[in-house]
């Protein structure tokens, strides 16, 4: 290792001063030619230790010893020099070469460079602190708007909404200990209404676990496209993720398909926490096992089977919250959580508990005031609703119905591809087409909002943001409406219901801020309507309709 | 991707702190409005004024942003005030209710002289 240190070499004269550029002459300062040099001093080179350890001024000339440095000093012509040290740390020089007037420095010179080194070093030891603060400050700052990007990008790559199963209640929490997290959760839709569950954790936190997650999602995504067996699923993840990921990483992975209307649940499991049933008789684990996911190539896993029968509820969960501690270091711990389940089951009888909520306020009073969270939590929750409490069934959402088009009138129509931000291309696009109707102002914004919406939707749910996958979009007019209809091309996935948003959980933090998109568009237009029919793509394609009035 | 459009700049009136908004609060929005507000809330100690006088469009993933900014006030104890929405915007964040949990005020002027 070397350590660079900048000298100024300053010879003091008389003559030879330079004039300003307008010819003026000015008054001499005694002060003429100033040079930085740079010079190493390796840190065992024994000038090193003779600097810090000689206080004052050192004429250069009359030091004899090997070292490197000494000989450039001298080879620079330098006379005499002041060391520049601070706390025992030399750093810099403050070099004399020889006086013009070719004479000896005096004492009095000495002294005055003396002087003005115990002076100038602390100045200078502030100055390259504060350089240095402001570096380091530049570098974090980058960082930290690196990784708000890479939250939002993980975001992404979770589901965005819950799946809407009639008789079901399904729930998700996911909070990463920082800004991205090795935790996640995803959900299939297979076309035969079974719903599949996955959840994940990398080891480690932070960002190289975010980056295995994504891979992870991804191979698990490409897996359960053709196979419906979970063992089957696991079995391919693992396989495609050994060669990749990094030696001392792998991945924990709990993979269940649900049969909505049985309730009928196959799982397999690569080294995840085990899963808790909540039934009538009590909580029981559903024990599959196999090895975590890219740590041996070639593994099989087993298949275990159970079923939720209606009041039951399966919880499935990450690290971070059995794994928690408390002031006392004390772990929260699986019989803790048992009991918690048991706790929430019961209490279910006698009204509507939310586990995710009560399990999070038991977490927060377990680990008290300012806890550092540890680890990422993640749950996902099952839960069957007891028969008692089933509503009776609305229309059913896959019954194929044409939009009626007898009365409308084409007005026009156009195709966008499916990247982030067209939405507000559909908005602009709608809008020029209805200008002939001249809708009032406020309708026109309401319209624009819920076509933007929809189309987000349509590219972000329905085509998962394949570009090659269009949103169409048909704009129509009767005597007194407009109807604007959004289709996608995608996949299973059942547009839900729109739920008005519970604000004050929110605020609590008890649910994601997120999920307005359905709630805006239904308050944005007078009628909100949602076909399912066959798409050319394969799979199935929703239609949005929206309708304004035009008249009355 | 579709290009950030969004800035937010804070500045102070008195002890209070205005966070004045620009162009499109959408997803892309969420690093730099969050960084404004906690810059914001260092700065300020009385409430927070966001100043919606110059931003064209609020989607969903925007409204959800808000509600953010709101849950974090709430909890330092720190009132959010509003101004400068649109019409259309006001209806949303009225339907929205988060006209419930802020004080909203037409302009910036009404909004300093108010509180």
């Amino acid at each position: 290792m070397f350590s660079i240190i900048r000298k100024t070499w300053q010879s003091f004269t008389s003559k030879n001063q330079p004039e300003e550029p307008n010819g003026q002459d000015i008054p001499s300062p005694s002060l003429r030619q100033v040079r930085t040099l740079e010079i190493e001093i390796a840190p065992n080179d024994p000038l090193m230790a003779y600097f810090v350890t000689t206080p004052g001024v050192v004429e250069i000339e009359r030091l004899d010893m090997d070292s490197p440095a000494l000989r450039a000093l001298k080879q620079a012509g330098i006379r005499i020099t002041a060391p520049l040290v601070s706390q025992g740390e030399l750093i810099g020089l403050l070099n004399l070469g020889p006086r013009l007037s070719e004479q000896e420095y005096s004492a009095d010179d000495r002294h005055l460079l003396n002087t003005l080194a115990t002076q100038a070093a602390p100045a200078l030891r502030v100055a390259q602190l504060a350089l240095q603060q402001q570096a380091e400050a530049r570098t974090r700052e980058r960082l930290e708007h690196e990784l708000r990007v890479a939250r939002i990008i993980q975001q992404t790559l979770l589901p965005k909404e819950l799946p809407d199963l009639p008789g079901w209640r399904v729930a998700a929490h996911w909070q990463p200990a920082r800004a991205v997290s090795g935790d996640f959760y995803d959900f299939f839709f297979f076309s035969d209404g079974r719903l599949g569950v996955v959840m994940g954790d990398v080891t480690d936190k932070g960002v190289p676990a975010a980056l295995v997650m994504a891979t992870t999602r991804s191979v698990l995504r490409a897996a359960a496209e053709h196979l419906d067996s979970p063992a089957q699923i696991l079995a391919q993840a693992n396989d495609h993720l050994c060669p990749d990921i990094p030696a001392n990483m792998f991945v924990t992975c709990l993979y269940l398909i649900l049969d909505p209307l049985t309730g009928y649940i196959r799982m397999a499991n690569a080294g995840h926490n085990l899963p808790c049933q909540n039934t009538e008789t009590g909580v029981i684990e559903v024990r599959a096992t196999g090895m975590p996911l890219g740590l041996i190539p070639g593994m099989t896993y087993e298949e275990k089977e159970t079923t939720l029968a209606p009041g039951d509820g399966l919880f499935i969960y990450s690290d971070g919250l059995v794994e928690a501690h408390n002031p006392q270091h004390e772990m929260f711990g699986f019989p803790r959580l048992r009991q918690k389940l048991a706790e929430c089951s019961a209490g279910k009888k006698s009204g509507d508990t939310n586990v995710i909520a009560f399990l999070l306020e038991d977490l927060a009073n377990f680990t008290g005031q300012g806890w550092e969270q540890e680890d990422d939590v993640t749950f996902v929750t099952l839960e069957r609703q007891p028969e008692s409490s089933l509503s009776v069934p609305g229309e059913p959402q896959g019954e194929t119905v044409a939009a009626p088009d007898k009365q409308w009138t084409h007005v026009a129509e156009f195709s966008l591809p499916s990247e982030p931000g067209n939405e507000m291309q559909a908005m602009q696009m709608v809008a020029t087409a209805v200008q002939e109707l001249d809708l009032p102002a406020v309708s026109l914004e309401r319209l624009k909002t819920a076509v933007a919406e929809a189309t987000m939707n349509a590219m972000e749910h329905g085509n998962h943001y394949q570009e090659d996958l269009p949103v169409e979009i048909v704009v129509r007019r009767s005597d007194d409406a407009l109807a604007v209809l959004i289709t996608d091309q995608g996949g299973s996935q059942v547009i839900p219901e729109p739920e008005t948003p519970n604000l004050e959980a929110k605020l609590e933090g008890k649910q994601s801020p997120r999920g307005w998109g359905l709630f805006l568009i239904k308050n944005m237009v007078d009628e909100m309507n949602i076909y399912i029919g066959d798409s050319e793509h394969g799979g199935t394609h929703h239609t949005v309709e929206l309708i304004i009035k035009t008249k009355g | 991707m579709a290009q950030p459009i969004f800035e937010a700049k804070v500045r102070l009136a008195g002890q209070r702190a205005i966070i004045d908004m620009f162009g499109e609060i959408n997803a892309f929005a969420d690093g730099d409005l969050n960084a404004a507000y906690s810059e914001a809330q260092a700065k300020g100690d009385a409430d927070i004024l966001l100043n919606f006088a110059s931003v064209d469009y609020i989607n969903s993933t925007g409204i959800a942003l808000i509600v953010g900014l709101l849950a974090k006030a709430r909890q330092a104890r720190r009132d959010l005030l509003v101004c400068g929405l649109s019409d259309h915007y006001l209806e949303i964040f009225q339907i929205t209710r988060l006209a419930d949990f802020m004080k909203i005020y037409p302009d910036e002027q009404s909004a300093l002289q108010a509180a």
